[in-house]
């Protein structure tokens, strides 16, 4: 034990002498995760406290029930309910389309003859991902105003002259619909890079046993892409809880709360806004707590189907 | 003579249509908003379906109250100096930690590595984050804007792969000649891992100039607002009487102004940006 420990503090030593410099040069590093990472990690404790700023984290006092008052307060608000409703909503809305559309796309692009025209697609349907999320629901948000041109177009089908985001209903499909228009064309790049991976040999293979292009498309195309179909919709599934707050902010509004308000906007508000640290930091623990979960599970899911782990 | 058709034939003429489609639907919006922004504004008003030439008659008018903002301009030179400096930042950071990390010799590497890692996973969240700001007094100051997001792990781990893909003879070799680790970084890794830091200066130069939210909780005083800021604070409550005076009827017309006017700058870097992303996903995804 005691032989173990010296032979310890000399490697140390020899292990210092020779890397100093390497030590020296992360040393920055270690500092920042330190006062960026970990220092706000030690903070989820105000969760557990009823927090006072002039107090400071470590002289706030515990609550009750060991701890868990704002838990067991945001379990039982009327929040609790419509928050994990509209948090799932949005995501599988945003999962069963938007999985999909880049699929489809990189599909077609594939099937194009014309690399020329092909080319002018891809450029053309990038050019969203470059606009800021501030642009991009700034846009929304005049097409859909009480004069905008989506919404005129809907009023020849005898939808009321109204801002479709003062409709309640309308907000998970805005959500969708943008988001597709932003992220469809991009995020065939993925798709395509698989696609041109394919085997060239594998589709005369299947000529020449008579197979017609969407016989081929079946049994060579599909296939050769699956895993990173499959990948791709596991990151998805890992983050279904994980709706960002800032997209939701720039669109909804008060009126609509009652389907566009999540976990992250309900935490910004109740924080940021109202000033209820220890409350809305147990919200964002819950919301942390669930996203771990979840992401562990599909990992392993993701290990054993493809054998490539997401981590 | 006459050829059949095919039901190939069929769906290549469909999908063109399609992919036609596609292009339209990624491009109208846009071309909408200009056209939008030079149109009468109460014919814009009573306009129903396409528009693809401005409704005459054809007006400057949002474009001269547009300049005159001045928050505009302030936002923009303060967006051009987060995104340098803070791009600096990120790379010298990000450097470090992942030069460190692709060493073979350290006894410590993995407590390091450890540490990196762990954050990826569990992060304190919105209200500890904003709080941890508070405390280290960096409220409404610029440095708030730069310093909590320094290193992006993603990033890290893509260069530090860029790193371990340098030949390890070429590193040994320079160390024979008795250069110090500062020197390898510097003369061999560096030079030989450029593609990755344009790769890196792309990804986090659109992080900082897409950035708005941390701006509106962190920073007080309005001259320090990068220009997303103001353009969502603009657009989301354009103050008539303060901003634009009595020209009531000309308020969305300024909106779709703003937007071109924040947005060409982007468009016109377009093309050149375009290719290096794509190549940029490639390295992320394959080396990540």
């Amino acid at each position: 034990m005691k032989n173990n420990k010296l032979n310890y503090i000399n490697r140390f030593c020899k292990d210092m002498k020779k890397y100093w410099k390497a030590y020296l040069l992360v040393l920055p590093v270690i500092i920042y995760f330190i006062l960026f990472h970990f220092k706000p990690l030690y903070g989820i404790i105000i969760a557990f406290k009823d927090y006072r700023p002039t107090r400071g984290i470590w002289e706030s006092p515990w609550t009750d029930n060991f701890g868990l008052k704002y838990f067991l307060e945001f379990f039982k608000s009327y929040y609790f309910l419509r928050l994990l409703r509209n948090t799932l909503r949005i995501s599988l809305s945003c999962l069963v389309f938007g999985w999909p559309a880049p699929i489809i796309l990189a599909l077609l692009l594939n099937e194009l003859k014309s690399e020329k025209f092909k080319k002018i697609t891809q450029t053309v349907s990038y050019l969203p991902h470059f606009i800021s999320t501030v642009i991009i629901c700034g846009m929304v948000n005049l097409f859909v105003s009480k004069n905008g041109f989506i919404t005129q177009f809907l009023n020849l089908f005898g939808y009321p002259e109204q801002s479709l985001l003062s409709d309640p209903n309308m907000f998970v499909p805005i959500y969708v619909i943008s988001n597709i228009w932003a992220a469809c064309g991009w995020g065939t790049i993925i798709y395509l890079a698989a696609l041109s991976g394919i085997d060239g040999e594998l589709y005369d293979a299947a000529k020449i046993d008579g197979a017609n292009r969407w016989k081929q498309t079946l049994h060579v195309t599909l296939p050769g892409i699956s895993g990173t179909i499959i990948i791709m919709f596991l990151l998805r599934m890992g983050s279904i809880m994980s709706i960002g707050h800032e997209k939701i902010m720039l669109l909804y509004n008060p009126g609509i709360y009652e389907t566009a308000d999540v976990i992250s906007t309900y935490v910004y508000r109740s924080g940021i806004e109202n000033f209820q640290y220890s409350y809305s930091t147990a919200v964002g623990i819950f919301n942390n707590v669930i996203n771990f979960i979840i992401v562990t599970i599909f990992n392993k899911i993701s290990k054993k189907v493809t054998e490539v782990g997401l981590w | 003579m006459k050829k059949r058709i095919t039901g190939g034939m069929i769906f290549d003429a469909f999908n063109i249509f399609i992919m036609l489609m596609v292009i339209v639907a990624s491009a109208y919006p846009f071309l909408y908003v200009v056209v939008a922004s030079f149109s009468d504004p109460t014919e814009l008003a009573r306009h129903q379906g396409i528009l693809l030439m401005p409704l005459q008659p054809f007006t400057l008018e949002a474009y001269k109250m547009t300049f005159q903002l001045p928050q505009l301009l302030t936002g923009y030179i303060n967006t051009i100096f987060y995104v340098v400096v803070g791009v600096a930042v990120n790379l010298i950071m990000t450097t470090l930690g992942a030069y460190f990390l692709s060493m073979d010799g350290p006894m410590h590497k993995n407590i390091v590595a450890f540490m990196v890692i762990f954050t990826m996973y569990f992060s304190g969240g919105m209200i500890p984050s904003y709080l941890n700001i508070k405390d280290l007094g960096l409220m409404d100051s610029r440095w708030a804007l730069i310093l909590p997001g320094a290193i992006s792990v993603t990033n890290m781990v893509i260069l530090r792969t860029a790193f371990q893909n340098v030949p390890s003879s070429l590193r040994e070799a320079a160390e024979i000649d008795g250069a110090t680790i500062i020197q390898v970084l510097f003369k061999v890794m560096l030079p030989l891992v450029k593609s990755t830091l344009a790769v890196l200066v792309l990804y986090y130069g659109v992080a900082h100039w897409n950035a708005w939210f941390e701006a509106s909780i962190y920073l007080i005083d309005k001259d320090k607002y990068p220009v997303q800021l103001i353009v969502q604070q603009l657009l989301s409550s354009l103050n008539v009487t303060e901003d634009i005076g009595d020209l009531v009827q000309y308020v969305e017309l300024i909106r779709y102004a703003i937007i071109v006017v924040t947005t060409a700058p982007i468009l016109v870097l377009y093309p050149f940006l375009q290719k290096h992303f794509a190549k940029g996903v490639m390295i992320g995804a394959l080396k990540g």
